[in-house]
């Protein structure tokens, strides 16, 4: 048996993050273990081998293992521990929270920890949730399988490529792919705008000239044994294919990189409320979940485009679960709760309440659009009243947005909902 | 020489070869594909079927009572998953009783034993989720739900165990009968094998296989035609939707839309029914989700969101215009036995079609019972469902178990490296998949098939590139990068 101060899942961006934040929150570092499932520290980061990293946090472009590797250099050198190729089966709840995990060395561990903190990341939404009809051949992967195929087995999953789905993976190994020698046909988008980065369209796409087809789908695959072919067609406003715009191209892979899924079956397990909108925790000031002393970050409570927001994201979840652990009070922190809602094209906030007890001089609200924009403000209002507006030329689903509320500006306000809103500028 | 072989190494062709590995012969099977279980007994609703549905006095009738009840007795000795969660009719018009009523007559007459007529309101009080229009239902206790792989798998594995030789990637490419009143069978591979018995349970292509030996008197030509059924397979987050099967009243092509849990716990929506061409046509289409779940949504009140389904897929069933199973020795050719036209409920009925085909072997040929056969198997040990003391004892053991490689059903590297080393082992990622359940879960194999992968190419001793999907064809990886 293990008893811990803090447990941290997860050993990617979040997971290393917040642990240094639980450091500089003041718990010592032997209070800390950080359970990984991998054979090493760094998450999805280890397979992302292309730059574009580390720009916020470090004003340098690193690659994903570059950019890993600074964040496992300072676990090491603060003696962080942690457990790797360690998986977690269960957390539950309560004043003390039993984590079971295990791994080939020790079997099965007990831990017992004060607090716990999510970083468990998100996965790629499978072919099954998007019901392509047609054969079941081998060839089909998501974007991420491919990425680890080719980055990190050093082997080629396919030859001539089609991609669904314009997420930043699936752009990401459209270069790759190609790069490799393999031929990229198209990259068809369901929805008539991209959900990757701009830079990613224009640095792995248009630089290779590879069409990028919005607001088109893959109607059929081909291939009994190996994939032979998809079929693409263009949709209709509401997303269904229009009849008489299909066309086939003869292929032998199809890369699924259609949105990815925060992995939260620990976080259900334990009994922590998920937004339907996120598929992440729900979430206060603090980043801790509807459960008391069970916190959340990074891709698992909402999915993220930069790895830099997730560890500045995680230390803050980090130095939240230090706090909690070093604090004394039994009862909550009482005083005034505000609701965070998102309202016009705001899809969710992050946090979703702030209780100004808790609150910090600057409070950062996390949010994503569900819609294009041009030529907009952001705006806050309490309750009704405008508190700021922030002029946006454009806006994308595929950009995470941030505000920045100032504790002063909320302080003796009768106020019980913050409202940020999309409005013409 | 063979004194059997059994071309088909689905549900039919393994509970036949485990019926006779009883007795004492030299028993083979022939599977085109590199694994069995392969065709209709990899894509169908996984139910073990009352058998109130089948024609009076017909041999499916007969078989589907019988191996319905055979089945308790084998789920316990071989280790198969299967669960007597009972089944629902649904009627949804006043005129519907009648036939519902009409089922009930026939499931007496067949001996289909604890059934019971219920109203809407009782149909709903057990299955709360049932939608409001439902008038009547027809209750099947005996009903069940079992894992089709399981099933196959287990007869396979203890056939193996009893002396039975599996012989996986041989697609038959000719049958001939010998002067001396022998079949030779050539393959695809070039291999080729001599019988004194022959069994053709060939699937949807058991027409194919019939009619390779030329047309006679007492020997007609076969045909049958691959009626397709596609599937809607739900997260297991969605499987308590109901807790028994619930049917509708069946139509011309079959017993309708079923919404049922799966023995697994996940949800499953399906089949439809339409002829096809092609016995390779296996795609899902979109039609076919529509209709299955338009279908579905009469059966319950909500059906769960699209983003709850993990999958699509479709199976092909070996339909003959009789609708009944055709299981004797050919009377143009001593020796040669058709198992064919194994439609619904074929999966419930194998047991059966085992016990049966095996008498008529016996008929043709008697042979004294083993002395030591071992009726038992145990299945892969797994620490789904166990106490943590069970699971700490089984990591103990085996230190594999606590390698998860498949996260969604939290499956080891212990159960994979079971489920390769085994009698009939697995040599593919699905073979893994289909006996493990890693990659079933709601990521598709997207995390684990890469280091399912790799298991295999280490443990079979083949290059990473060298391992398939399913078929020869159905290459993962084309080799390192340039």
């Amino acid at each position: 048996m293990i008893r811990k101060s803090l447990v941290i899942i997860g050993g990617g961006p979040a997971g290393m993050a917040a642990a240094l934040g639980a450091v500089k929150g003041g718990l010592a570092p032997q209070e800390i273990l950080i359970l990984e499932r991998d054979k090493r520290l760094g998450g999805i980061l280890n397979q992302c081998i292309h730059n574009g990293f580390g720009l916020h946090t470090f004003k340098e472009e690193l690659t994903g293992p570059e950019y890993a590797a600074r964040y496992e250099a300072q676990i090491e050198e603060k003696q962080i521990p942690y457990k790797l190729e360690t998986m977690v089966m269960s957390i539950r709840e309560g004043e003390e929270k039993e984590i079971i995990a295990m791994n080939g060395r020790e079997g099965i561990l007990e831990i017992y920890a004060k607090a716990v903190i999510l970083a468990m990341g998100c996965r790629e939404r499978p072919r099954g949730a998007l019901n392509i009809p047609g054969y079941r051949p081998a060839g089909i992967y998501s974007a991420g399988t491919a990425q680890y195929y080719v980055n990190m087995e050093g082997k080629l999953p396919g030859k001539e490529v089609v991609i669904l789905g314009s997420g930043d993976i699936g752009l990401i190994m459209a270069r790759r792919m190609t790069l490799e020698g393999a031929k990229v046909k198209a990259v068809a988008e369901l929805m008539p705008y991209s959900g990757g980065l701009k830079r990613n369209i224009v640095q792995c796409l248009q630089d290779f000239d590879i069409p990028l087809l919005l607001s088109h789908t893959v109607v059929d695959i081909k291939g009994k044994e190996r994939v032979e072919g998809v079929t693409i067609a263009q949709v209709d406003e509401k997303s269904v294919p229009i009849p008489g715009t299909e066309e086939f191209y003869p292929c032998d892979t199809l890369l699924l990189s259609c949105g990815l899924i925060p992995e939260n079956e620990l976080s259900l397990g334990c009994g922590v409320e998920i937004s339907p909108v996120t598929g992440g925790p729900v979430v206060n000031e603090c980043l801790e979940t509807s459960k008391s002393g069970i916190f959340a970050c990074g891709n698992v409570l909402h999915v993220h485009d930069l790895v830099d927001y997730v560890s500045g994201e995680a230390l803050e979840a980090g130095e939240r679960a230090a706090e909690y652990v070093l604090s004394e009070e039994d009862s909550g922190p009482g005083g005034q709760e505000l609701t965070v809602c998102g309202e016009n094209g705001v899809r969710y906030t992050v946090p979703s309440t702030i209780n100004m007890n808790r609150m910090k001089e600057t409070q950062t609200i996390r949010f994503r659009v569900g819609r294009e924009f041009q030529g907009v403000k952001v705006s806050v209002y309490l309750e009704d009243t405008l508190l700021r507006s922030i002029p946006k030329k454009t806006m994308a689903p595929g950009e995470m947005e941030k505000v920045i509320l100032l504790k002063k500006d909320l302080e003796g306000k009768e106020i019980q909902r913050i409202r940020i809103t999309i409005e013409e500028a | 020489m063979f004194d059997v072989l059994i071309i088909g190494g689905g549900v039919s062709g393994c509970c036949i070869a485990r019926e006779l590995s009883k007795t004492q012969r030299r028993i083979g099977l022939l599977e085109a594909q590199p694994d069995i279980c392969e065709g209709t007994s990899k894509a169908n609703s996984g139910i073990a079927h009352a058998g109130f549905d089948a024609k009076p006095g017909t041999l499916m009738a007969k078989l589907n009572v019988r191996g319905n009840q055979l089945l308790d007795e084998l789920a316990l000795k071989l280790d198969i998953p299967l669960k007597r969660n009972g089944a629902l009719v649904l009627c949804f018009e006043e005129e519907g009783l009648a036939k519902l009523q009409e089922l009930y007559d026939r499931g007496v007459t067949n001996g289909v034993g604890e059934l019971q007529l219920l109203s809407g309101e009782e149909a709903r009080a057990l299955e709360p989720a049932l939608s409001e229009e439902v008038k009547g239902a027809l209750y099947a206790k005996r009903s069940g739900i079992v894992c089709p792989f399981g099933l196959t798998i287990a007869m396979a594995e203890n056939a193996a165990e009893n002396g039975v030789e599996f012989y996986r990637g041989y697609r038959v490419s000719a049958v001939h009968l010998n002067e001396s009143g022998t079949y030779s069978v050539s393959c695809e591979n070039g291999e080729s094998f001599e019988t004194k018995i022959l069994i053709n349970a060939a699937g949807v292509y058991s027409d194919v296989i019939h009619n390779m030996l030329p047309e006679k008197e007492g020997h007609n030509h076969l045909e049958i035609v691959p009626r397709r059924g596609e599937y809607c397979l739900y997260d297991k987050q969605a499987g308590n939707l109901v807790e028994r099967t619930i049917f509708q009243l069946p139509g011309v092509y079959g017993k309708g839309t079923l919404v049922t849990p799966t023995v697994h716990g996940n949800l499953l929506i399906g089949p439809t029914a339409e002829d096809v061409p092609g016995k390779e046509e296996v795609n899902t289409t979109k039609a076919g989700t529509d209709l299955l779940l338009s279908n579905g949504a009469r059966s319950v009140k909500t059906l769960p969101g699209g983003k709850q389904m993990i999958t699509s897929f479709a199976g092909l069933r070996a339909h003959h215009a009789d609708h009944d199973f055709i299981i004797e020795e050919s009377k143009g050719y001593p020796g040669f036995v058709d198992v064919a036209a194994i439609e619904s409920p074929g999966l419930t009925s194998a047991p059966a079609i085992g016990e049966y085909v095996a008498a008529i072997v016996q008929d043709i040929k008697p042979a004294p019972m083993k002395p030591d056969f071992k009726d038992t198997r145990a299945g892969i040990v797994t620490t789904e469902g166990k106490t943590l003391a069970e699971k700490k004892a089984i990591v103990a053991e085996n230190p594999a178990y606590a390698n998860i490689i498949c996260r969604c059903e939290s499956i080891s590297e212990g159960e994979i490296l079971a489920a390769i080393h085994r009698p009939v082992g697995a040599t593919t990622v699905d073979g893994v998949k289909r006996r493990t359940r890693a990659g079933m879960g709601r990521c598709q194999g997207g995390f684990c098939s890469p280091k399912v992968t790799a298991i295999l190419a280490r443990e079979l001793g083949i290059p990473v590139e060298g391992v398939r999907k399913s078929g020869e064809a159905s290459v993962i990886l084309y080799g390192g990068l340039k």
